[in-house]
């Protein structure tokens, strides 16, 4: 007789497709929004399987900083390719030239938090009334207590104090008109969980989460890839070194991680051994203690 | 994950549990514990509670810090709302519904509770067994959680006595008869030391039974699911519209109940048309077999007219198709139910519109007894109630099946959840 259980992994893969189904299922005008990351590669993956053998009944956004390293946007393109998916770009460059945002200066100078602007006017040009995200509760303390259906006013905002109640498998996504949904199907998961999936299903990833050499710079402990957007300091220098990057995001300020793990289980020995959480890397949460809080609140992912 | 055998994480499971204690008891620090010692804990999150605790003036770093959220919780120092934590050992991975236990307990317990396998709840051993350590008990059992698991902490502040344990667990026992609660274990605990929570403790050698993390790794939780009964909310229906799927119709959603197999007799609600399963597709492809809680499609030998909120059950086991029913309310917002108030409804995939039609008593959270010369519902009241659906449900007994017994109450104004049911 087989035994009528599901390992976690298909107990959270479960979820996060009957989830994502909700989703497609409650909303006019969904949208799937695509970092080209990791944790967003395997919501995409789980969509496409919940779906099957149709096509996404959605589109993707993916929010191009600009700053993005050129391996995503390669992979993105394949990758879309492959599933024969809808892709929409929302520029954070057009936003900048539309004097809708302004560019920080400075040494740390990010668009990180700019892209706020460029994914709310987005969501608002195309209408969309459910944007999926792959943010996870475990990343952040500010995500800890995030709903998997997170109701935002019409101005994108996000009120920690005011959230629907959520039980059961009973998803609430009624709205009124110009509010809209972000959704987190992978909300349960944790990076080790993420990983051991991208393994168990054998999911082709990009090539910067594997250690390979780069030009790096050391500042204050967070290690920046070499580009045309980092630009070095008194004292500081360029250095040849093995890294690999352990979450995806701008150029500027996504830390590399020295590492010598080149493949999945690499990674995954590596991920079980570390020390720092994974955005302990990221120079825009190491802004305050609340950063991430502060930029969910006006409507960040 | 086991670093000796790379394949030891396809047999984990999940486990999810929820903690519920007042502000003294320890339970920031018991989870802190949990997180610390499983060494779910990371250098940089250590590090901020440990310049966070010396910042107070605080002698040792504060553990319950760990579980310390949001701007607002850290400023006033209160929690204010459910939330996730995650540790996983070798064996299995746990999710934490973390709830808070000031004033709108009875509210957040409910929604940590409602996906829960197991409750921990923890008792001050130099206080035993106090009012709310009923109440947290009651909605365990109104939530139909499986397991119960009562920490009797802060044993060093006691010599470590047993007879201490033992006369609350005595007690705690006589109250608990009153209750529907299959599975229930004591444990004597010093969260702050770290007795019985990861490793065993040698200062309670009268006690032979398991410390905490060791219970939450072993629990029997395979049968806590209804493998029995066949239930299959329809979410949402797949027609490719491609050539090489042309014809593909799936029924897709996830089983709420019961083993469904290629080959099985089946009935969709509300129609009552038969036809048997041709296939079910998975997530990994075609099954022999499906069974709760999976994703999955299914595919029948005949075109039905099957849509989302419609039922697939087998046709010797169906549940009650009803408009009338009776559930216990848990209210969860501020503005009060109305006698006779009309609200929108949701059961499993199925949305409609329902009224009150009697409130017949409300439940005193602490003594349990019923209330009925007061039938104002407000905030954090728990009621049992008779509505009237617009359309049938198709429902089983809550205690049958968390899945297919549940509903939400939705305002039809602002579309807030109001309060959640279980269904008598």
């Amino acid at each position: 007789m087989l035994s009528y259980n599901l390992n976690h992994l298909r107990e959270l893969e479960a979820e996060s497709i009957f989830v994502i189904r909700e989703v497609a299922a409650q909303f006019q005008n969904p949208v799937l929004l695509f970092s080209g990351g990791k944790d967003s590669i395997v919501m995409l993956h789980l969509a496409v399987k919940a779906f099957f053998p149709a096509r996404l009944p959605f589109p993707l956004l993916h929010i191009d900083t600009g700053h993005n390293f050129p391996e995503t946007l390669d992979y993105r393109d394949n990758l879309v390719k492959k599933i024969s998916a809808r892709l929409l770009v929302g520029s954070v460059q057009e936003s900048i030239n539309k004097g809708r945002v302004v560019e920080e200066t400075g040494v740390n100078a990010s668009r990180n938090v700019l892209q706020t602007v460029t994914l709310l006017d987005a969501i608002e040009e195309h209408g969309f009334d459910a944007a999926m995200g792959g943010g996870r509760r475990d990343e952040e303390k500010a995500r800890a207590k995030e709903r998997f259906f997170s109701h935002r006013d019409e101005f994108g905002q996000w009120d920690p104090k005011n959230q629907r109640p959520e039980l059961w498998n009973l998803f609430n996504g009624k709205k009124k008109p110009g509010e809209h949904f972000r959704i987190f199907p992978l909300s349960n998961w944790t990076e080790m969980d993420v990983w051991q999936y991208i393994l168990l299903e054998k999911i082709e990833m990009p090539s910067l989460y594997f250690a390979h050499e780069r030009e790096c710079v050391d500042r204050k402990g967070v290690l920046l890839a070499k580009s045309e957007y980092v630009k070095l300091t008194d004292g500081e220098k360029w250095e040849k070194m093995t890294i690999r990057f352990r979450t995806i995001g701008d150029m500027s300020c996504t830390g590399a991680t020295v590492s010598h793990a080149s493949t999945i289980e690499d990674i995954i020995l590596e991920v079980a051994a570390a020390r720092q959480t994974e955005r302990g890397s990221r120079a825009d949460d190491k802004r305050s203690e609340t950063s991430m809080e502060d930029r969910k609140r006006e409507g960040y992912f | 994950m086991n670093r000796n055998n790379g394949n030891a994480y396809l047999d984990m499971e999940l486990l999810r549990f929820t903690t519920a204690g007042s502000v003294d008891d320890g339970k920031s620090t018991l989870i802190g514990r949990l997180l610390y010692d499983s060494k779910s804990i990371f250098e940089d999150q250590y590090e901020a509670i440990k310049i966070t605790s010396e910042k107070r003036g605080e002698d040792f770093v504060n553990l319950a810090l760990l579980t310390d959220g949001l701007r607002a919780e850290r400023e006033q120092g209160i929690t204010i709302d459910v939330a996730y934590r995650y540790f996983a050992t070798p064996k299995r991975k746990f999710i934490i519904a973390d709830t808070p236990g000031h004033v709108q307990y009875t509210r957040n317990m409910v929604t940590g509770a409602s996906t829960a396998n197991l409750a921990i709840i923890l008792v001050d051993s130099r206080k035993g067994v106090v009012e709310q350590t009923k109440r947290h008990a009651f909605i365990a059992s109104l939530l139909g959680i499986p397991h119960l698991v009562i920490c009797i902490n802060k044993m060093d502040l006691v010599d470590y006595s047993q007879k201490v344990f033992e006369s609350i667990k005595k007690e705690f026992q006589g109250f608990a008869s009153k209750l529907n609660i299959q599975d229930i274990q004591f444990i004597p605990i010093s969260a702050l030391h770290g007795d019985n929570v990861v490793e065993k403790s040698d200062k309670m050698p009268w006690y032979g039974g398991p410390g905490l993390l060791y219970l939450l790794e072993t629990i029997h939780i395979g049968s806590d699911l209804n493998l029995v009964d066949c239930r299959f909310p329809v979410q949402y229906v797949i027609r490719p519209q491609n050539d090489e799927y042309h014809g593909y119709r799936g029924y897709a959603g996830r089983i709420a109940g019961g083993v469904f197999k290629p080959g099985d007799k089946v009935m969709a609600l509300p129609s009552g048309f038969t036809s048997t399963i041709k296939a079910i597709d998975g997530p990994e492809g075609p099954v022999q077999e499906a069974f709760a809680p999976m994703s999955v499609t299914i595919r029948l030998d005949d075109e039905l007219d099957v849509s989302r909120g419609d039922m697939i059950v087998r046709e010797n086991n169906r549940p009650q198709t009803c408009q009338d029913i009776d559930i216990m309310v848990c209210w969860m917002n501020t503005k009060k139910m109305l006698p006779d108030g009309k609200y929108g409804i949701r059961h499993t995939t199925r949305d409609a519109r329902c009224i009150v039609r009697k409130i017949h008593y409300k439940v005193d959270v602490n003594t349990l007894h019923r209330i009925q010369d007061d039938l104002d519902v407000g905030m954090n009241d728990i009621a049992r109630i008779s509505i009237r659906t617009t359309q049938p449900f198709f429902v089983d007994k809550y205690q049958i099946n968390r899945n297919t017994g549940s509903v939400i109450l939705i305002d039809e104004a602002t579309h807030e959840t109001l309060g959640a049911g279980m269904i008598i």
